[in-house]
């Protein structure tokens, strides 16, 4: 009798493990994403998860450009395409899918009396035209100017808002990551820097003194990035040739599943609500 | 020396540290080399000296404001951080009470411990606001030149302290009864029996000051530019390969790898000139 029932747990155990087991290991193959160096560290953390919750998937990542994640997507020589950017009007042909937005925005220390600087005015500053914060309604102060290294990504989506060229901006102070931008300019109250919205919010929450500069009159918040209405943002999206299928669209999926929020929101980006 | 096995076979395997520790430089080098012979070929050397500035993203590769950044910023701190580490040394060794002496080694010993990121966010969040009140931005090559002598002060005065300490009994005995001051013995006799002890602190901490990345990173300011005032910002060239090397690609990435080429040549000069200064003078 006992036997009887050890030999019917074991079939049922077995059968339960040849039930489950194959489940999430029978995808397999390699996804290569290529593009956009802006997508590329938070596509890189996404693919580590997708491959630790399937260990037979592999997922290259190589960066070129948004150009190149369009080229490459075209010509058929990846599964997915990474572009830092809505799709223009003539690439309606390719499937686009935004993971997350990214939100860039000015910020002075708290005890700048300034609260709105005009498109033009940041432009003049940025390019040493006004260097005293006279000429913008603030105290008679040398203005220091914090731009970000060559190659990051809220330089590109400074630059590319603002119209400028790295090359014209007049800088005192160049810094490297979002937090370096916000410790500079909290240490001294003539500064103006731009970072990542999300981090920008996070810090100003928690007591570090600065402010953040609303753009066009919509104030940067995360918020705001998530429902597009602030103007210095854009998408980060994933594309693809034919409408997805197979691996590419499991990871799109996952890539858009609310498991990656907090891969996204390291990387000062903004999820899109869903 | 090799009649027994016990020596021969200390022998190979003293034979065999010394190639790795020699072969890891050279492996360095050969390293370095390849990852900038990309850019040596597209851009050519010249481009590094003559473009007008560095944006690699508009293809401009001047490195030179970078190397005299480095240059100053060294300079300034060794000048700085030698006369005091040393000065401090002979306080510890021939004027402090024994007591306070070796507090004093204690403490000292305890800089030298502390990290360079954490020197580096002292001077990002306390130093550069207090330069800025001064003269504005607050980022420049003064405050790189107060955190690198800051961080390399332990370095010259725990080598000094040693080399102090080292000086034979017997040559202070014989100052003492020629009657010399304590002063005239300082000067006449110990600093110049510890001249070479001296020479290899100030060497170490200078190369120390030459490779330091994340304090200059984050008191500098960063701007590419040639200083000409204690006030301006500057960017180093290790700054420079950490600032750009996570989202750097083709040319650019392989124009960090010849900032890194050339700073391990400026080390090699740096190596070879105390060779020469030193030959017959300080070690022989």
């Amino acid at each position: 009798m006992l036997r009887t029932y050890l030999l019917v747990a074991l079939a049922c155990l077995s059968v339960g493990t040849l039930g489950c087991v194959p489940t999430p290991n029978q995808r397999k193959g390699k996804l290569v994403l290529t593009g956009s160096s802006t997508v590329a560290p938070l596509a890189v953390e996404m693919g580590k998860r997708f491959e630790a919750e399937n260990p037979h998937v592999r997922v290259d990542v190589q960066t070129g450009g948004s150009s190149r994640g369009v080229n490459d997507t075209r010509s058929g020589l990846n599964d997915i395409g990474l572009v830092s950017r809505p799709l223009n009007a003539d690439e309606t042909d390719l499937h686009a899918f935004p993971i997350a937005l990214d939100g860039v925005c000015v910020i002075l220390h708290k005890d700048n009396p300034v609260a709105v600087l005009s498109e033009a005015q940041i432009v003049d500053i940025y390019t040493g035209k006004i260097i005293n914060w006279k000429d913008v309604g603030g105290p008679d102060a040398k203005i220091t100017v914090v731009n970000k290294a060559e190659g990051r990504s809220t330089l590109e989506l400074f630059c590319h808002f603002y119209k400028l060229k790295n090359s014209d901006i007049k800088a005192h102070v160049v810094i490297g990551d979002n937090e370096q931008g916000i410790k500079t300019v909290s240490g001294n109250p003539n500064t103006i820097g731009y970072v990542s919205v999300g981090t920008a919010e996070y810090d100003a929450e928690h007591g570090t003194p600065i402010k953040l500069l609303p753009v066009g009159g919509v104030a940067a918040t995360s918020g705001n990035v998530a429902n597009r209405t602030f103007p210095l943002s854009r998408p980060l999206n994933l594309i693809t040739k034919a409408p997805p299928e197979g691996l590419a669209k499991e990871f799109i999926d996952f890539a858009i599943s609310d498991k990656v929020y907090d891969l996204i929101r390291e990387q000062s980006f903004v999820p899109i609500p869903r | 020396m090799c009649r027994y096995p016990a020596d021969r076979l200390l022998l190979w395997v003293l034979r065999a540290c010394a190639a790795v520790a020699g072969a890891v430089v050279l492996l360095i080098a050969a390293f370095l080399v390849a990852e900038s012979l990309p850019a040596l070929r597209h851009i050519g050397i010249g481009a590094f000296v003559t473009d007008r500035d560095w944006h690699p993203a508009e293809g401009m590769y001047n490195l030179t404001p970078m190397l005299w950044g480095t240059l100053l910023v060294t300079a300034g701190a060794v000048l700085l951080a030698a006369p005091l580490g040393v000065l401090s040394a002979v306080f510890c060794r021939f004027y402090a009470p024994p007591f306070v002496a070796g507090l004093y080694r204690r403490l000292i010993e305890l800089l030298a411990g502390i990290p360079s990121v954490v020197y580096g966010f002292w001077g990002l969040v306390s130093l550069c606001p207090l330069i800025g009140q001064l003269h504005p931005p607050g980022p420049s090559l003064l405050a790189g030149i107060l955190i690198l002598a800051l961080m390399i002060l332990p370095t010259i005065a725990l080598t000094a302290d040693a080399a102090l300490g080292a000086v034979p009994r017997a040559y202070l005995h014989g100052a003492a009864a020629l009657g010399l001051s304590r002063w005239a013995t300082v000067r006449g006799v110990a600093l110049p029996a510890a001249k070479s002890g001296l020479f290899t602190g100030v060497i170490l901490a200078t190369g120390r000051a030459l490779g330091e990345t994340m304090a200059v990173l984050m008191v500098c300011g960063n701007v590419v530019q040639t200083p000409t005032g204690l006030f301006d910002p500057l960017r180093t060239l290790t700054a420079n390969i950490a600032l750009e090397m996570a989202f750097a690609l083709g040319d650019h990435r392989s124009a960090l790898f010849v900032s890194g080429l050339l700073l391990l040549a400026v080390i090699g000069l740096l190596a070879a000139a105390a060779e020469v200064v030193s030959r017959g003078r300080v070690y022989g």
